[in-house]
């Protein structure tokens, strides 16, 4: 079996991220592992503009930002193996994978960088009665034939679910000459940015119906129509409000899921509102020596964050193989009002600066968003909006931390118009 | 000209071509749909039945029986899967009247394992019941199958033997001469032969009628079913039927041969015989009945649910008959698949009786090696095969870990792939959770390309089933040839 310092597994934005990062630290025994026939991951599918915006202040596409990375990678010489399946990572970090070349081979790892990305939620699981015809497809589905393969699944499209795929793909599917209906959202908000439901939707008229759901799906070999209907407050379609579309495609957009089975393999414990591990502020998992980040361990909205958050675990998993990985000096978990769904990272093992990233689960107007430690306020921040479709930060300082009283922070959204009133 | 035609490629018109396959006889086995196994066959609950249920005498009866001694055996030698799992009648104590009938009835049936559980046993054996199910019938004998890959395995052996399988071949006529039968397919193309069975599942009355042997209906029974995440597998090990009805067996809760639980079926007769859909209310149904059975069942789990229909007869058992060298074989719903295996030993006996003449061949072969074994081989084996086939280094499908090389074979073998949801089910490529999000752009390529067609022609289940519908602007579209 050979050993490798560092094994990073997926070469999408976050795996390329973290092995440059490790690799500006000093590591160079270092291994990135792809299933993919080439670095990128998802981005390679997503030809719309719109990334790197923070990062680089221009608006690139997709493979273009990606395209940046693997020159730092090439650049650097870091080993990588594409067409490469991980099977099996086991606790004590060895990794077992799978390609054409080399077999079935197992790999030693002194730390592991878990990189895999997301997946959109199976359609499976929405419970739609009707048929299942073809015509079905995820968004991401589509987007891979339309932009990779040159085809078009469909002409009259529903989308159900206003995901950002969802909306990127109501733009794409237009703009090819397809008649998208309707983006029937089931919440009464959109999950999407609000950059790209005016972009997507609103700039080629495409009516983003809030509080709808499909409800049957028709035809037997191909789809020919969908039933939505208007939901209740509880999510329940309302008889009365059936409305039948014709259509010959129905893209579900309803979400993405981290891709976990192999951190679960491992052991890792997981957060269970993220669905990724539970990591530090290095995005170290509770298994010493294995690092998380990007998609992997929560859904980003923004690439961007990704390289910074890969960033991270790059460096940090650089300085556990060379044994210099700062010594943990307090544990202070992170916890939330549930207005706040998650924290990453969920706890802080030093007094470091550190920000932490996470997501609403409503849209609320008007608020405060406030850290407490036990009733001493230690940070607070005014927010006009907060929606669920985008990630929010806190820059806690190392000043911030270094002074705590207790063991935990309190993560809280205040709605101000309420407070007020009480008060008054 | 061939001497014997079996009319429908489902898991009764494959076992039965295959247990005629080992004579030297021309066969032939003609199907409506682009592959087989596509009615009853395909969407069912895929138990072999221990056979208590059935009245005693009847065909239902004594073929159940019989069907469960041989499966064991049969899937052995088609490399098929078969647990023996056992089932469990559960009952509420104001049922067990019916749970000791079903006991006699069991034992008059010949149903070998037969035990009453009591309370405390029943719960420490299966502690997800309801507290307030009071005793159960357990039946040793009870097993599970993969329905499809059992129907492939059939049919494939059989071609394997030298049958001819004729896909998307719908009999719309047959006319009959001196001994000679001209069947007619929808498309023109006609066949002859002297033998002809018809195990056309839903239409075996229609194709009754063209026979000559009609006379009897058959209708659909929807039966709707939800799988749940491989994850919750630990829910039961055995298959937990409701004391039944006369609508069927109850809705249950079942283990598949792959680890996934399955909830359902529900039991509403319809007209069309064509509609597969799921029903709100149907889905409703399963959650309330198998909650009467079992506590925490994770609803919110579900990876995708399906439907089937049985093909219920106007007599209440199986139909079965030769006349004029014509096998008729109506009404197979449930246990059909349970007793297939001994519907066909029997048909063999009706076509002998009926004065065919057969030896047979020396060199028949029996045996089947699944086209599923890589995922079972160790590392040493499975590097040898990659050494000398790469492809099955490169994993198509991320959730099931299927290989490229698994797929091309399942195109290549008999009887071949041709469309998505054929791949799928002889590899299970795209039946894990994320339900073919990733691999079925890839298996369309592949697909494309073993057949020499266009991704455009590749459909998800044959006729109109296109998933793709034009090059996008200024794109030739990728050539994968
Ligand atoms: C919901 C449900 C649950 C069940 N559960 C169980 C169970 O747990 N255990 C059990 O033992 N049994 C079970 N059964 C019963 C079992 O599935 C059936 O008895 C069995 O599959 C019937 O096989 P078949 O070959 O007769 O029919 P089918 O599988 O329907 O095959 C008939 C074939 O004939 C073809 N055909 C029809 N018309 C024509 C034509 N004109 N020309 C050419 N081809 C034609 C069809 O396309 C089809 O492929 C269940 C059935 C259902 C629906």
């Amino acid at each position: 079996m050979i050993s490798i310092d560092l094994v990073i597994v997926g070469g999408g934005s976050a795996g390329m991220s973290a092995a440059v990062a490790a690799y500006d630290a000093g590591l160079r025994s270092i291994l990135l592992l792809e299933r993919g026939n080439a670095l990128g991951g998802i981005l390679l599918q997503c030809v719309h503009n719109g990334f790197g915006l923070h990062r680089f202040k221009e608006e690139l596409t997709g493979p273009e930002y990606a395209y940046r990375y693997e020159t730092q990678v090439l650049e650097r010489n870091i080993p990588f193996k594409l067409n490469t399946t991980v099977l099996d990572i086991s606790p004590d970090r060895v990794i077992t994978a799978i390609n054409s070349e080399d077999g079935l081979f197992t790999i030693r790892a002194g730390a592991i960088i878990l990189a895999m990305g997301c997946r959109e939620r199976a359609k499976g699981a929405l419970n739609i009665a009707g048929t299942r015809p073809a015509g079905i497809f995820s968004a991401g589905t589509a987007q891979k034939y339309i932009n990779i393969d040159g085809y078009m699944p469909g002409n009259e499209v529903v989308i159900l679910g206003s995901g950002d795929i969802g909306l990127i793909m109501a733009r794409r599917m237009t703009l090819e000459g397809a008649h998208v209906k309707a983006v029937c959202e089931l919440m009464p908000y959109s999950g999407g940015l609000a950059r790209n439901i005016q972009q997507c939707l609103n700039d080629f008229d495409i009516p983003l119906m809030l509080s709808h759901t499909v409800v049957e799906i028709h035809g037997r070999e191909r789809v020919t129509g969908v039933t939505i209907a208007h939901v209740d407050e509880k999510r329940r379609p309302i008889p009365e409000t059936r409305q039948y579309i014709a259509c010959d495609t129905l893209l579900l957009s309803c979400g993405l899921i981290p891709e976990n089975e192999l951190t679960c393999g491992a052991g890792i414990p997981l957060d269970r509102v993220t669905n990724g591990a539970i990591v530090d502020q290095n995005r170290q998992t509770e298994i010493p020596g294995i690092f998380a980040c990007g998609n992997v361990l929560h859904v980003h909205d923004l690439v961007d964050y990704v390289s910074e958050e890969a960033e991270i675990a790059g460096r940090a998993a650089a300085a556990f193989v060379q044994g210099n990985a700062a010594a943990s000096d307090r544990e202070i978990a992170l916890r939330t009002d549930g207005k706040i769904r998650y924290t990453v990272p969920q706890r802080i093992t030093a007094a470091d600066a550190v920000s932490v990233y996470f997501r609403v689960a409503d849209v609320y107007r008007n608020v405060q968003i406030t850290v407490r430690d036990g009733d001493r306020v230690i940070y607070e921040k005014k927010k006009a909006k907060v929606t669920p479709g985008e990630m929010e930060t806190v820059r806690l300082s190392a000043d911030h931390l270094r002074t705590l009283d207790g063991n935990c922070l309190e993560f809280s959204l205040v709605l101000i118009d309420a407070q007020e009133e009480e008060q008054s | 000209m061939y001497d014997i035609v079996v009319i429908g490629a489902g898991i009764v018109g494959g076992m039965i071509a295959r247990r005629l396959s080992k004579f030297d006889l021309k066969l032939c086995i003609l199907e409506k749909e682009n592959d087989v196994g596509m009615g009853a066959s395909r969407a069912n609950s895929a138990i072999v039945h221990a056979g208590f249920d059935a009245k005693e005498d009847s065909y239902k009866a004594k073929l159940n029986v019989r069907g469960s001694e041989l499966m064991e055996e049969v899937t052995k030698e088609l490399g098929v899967k078969y647990i023996r799992n056992e089932s469990l009648v559960v009952a509420f104590a104001h049922e067990r009247e019916s749970i000791l009938a079903l006991y006699a009835r069991g034992l008059k049936n010949g149903v070998r394992g037969l035990r009453i559980l009591e309370h405390d046993e029943l719960h420490a054996l299966e502690p997800n019941l309801n507290e307030d199910i009071d005793c159960a019938l357990l039946a040793s004998t009870g097993a599970i199958v993969c329905p499809f890959e059992l129907c492939l395995a059939a049919v494939g052996n059989a071609m394997d033997n030298g049958a001819e399988l004729k896909c998307n071949f719908e009999v719309v006529d047959i006319q009959k001469q001196d001994d000679t039968y001209t069947i007619t397919a929808a498309d023109g193309r006609q066949v002859q032969t002297r033998y002809l069975i018809n195990s056309a599942g839903l239409y075996s009355d229609k194709i009754a009628d063209m026979t000559g042997d009609g006379g009897f209906t058959v209708h659909a029974r929807r039966g709707e079913y939800m799988i749940l995440d491989r994850a919750y597998s630990d829910l039961t090990s055995r298959s937990i039927f409701h004391t039944p009805t006369k609508m069927g067996k109850g809705i249950l809760v079942t283990p598949s041969v792959h680890g996934n639980i399955l909830l359902g079926p529900t039991s509403v007769d319809i007209d069309d015989k064509e509609d597969l859909s799921t029903t709100p209310e149907g889905i409703a149904n399963i959650f309330d009945k198998t909650s009467d059975n079992m506590k925490d069942i994770p609803f919110n789990q579900v990876i995708t649910s399906f439907c089937g229909l049985r093909a219920v007869g106007d007599t209440g058992d199986f139909i079965i008959r030769e006349r004029e060298g014509v096998v008729t074989l109506g009404g197979i719903e449930s246990p059909g698949l349970s007793a297939s295996p001994a519907i066909a030993e029997y048909v063999e006996e009706l076509l002998l009786r009926a004065g065919l003449e057969a030896s047979v061949k020396p060199n028949y072969n029996p045996f089947r090696t699944s086209p599923r074994t890589f995922g079972e081989m160790s590392a040493e084996e499975k590097n040898a095969v990659i050494a000398r086939d790469p492809r099955y280094g490169h994993i198509v499908c991320r959730c099931e870990q299927i290989t490229e090389g698994e797929i091309v074979a399942a195109i290549h073998q008999n009887p071949g792939a041709r469309d998505i949801d054929g791949v799928k089910r002889r590899t299970r490529s795209g039946m894990g959770r994320c339900q073919g999000g990733f691999c079925s752009t890839v298996v369309l390529d592949i697909l494309a390309r073993e057949l020499k067609l266009s991704p455009i022609d590749i459909t998800k289940f044959g006729r109109g089933s296109r998933i793709l519908n034009r090059k996008t602007k200024g794109d030739d579209g990728h050539d994968i040839h």
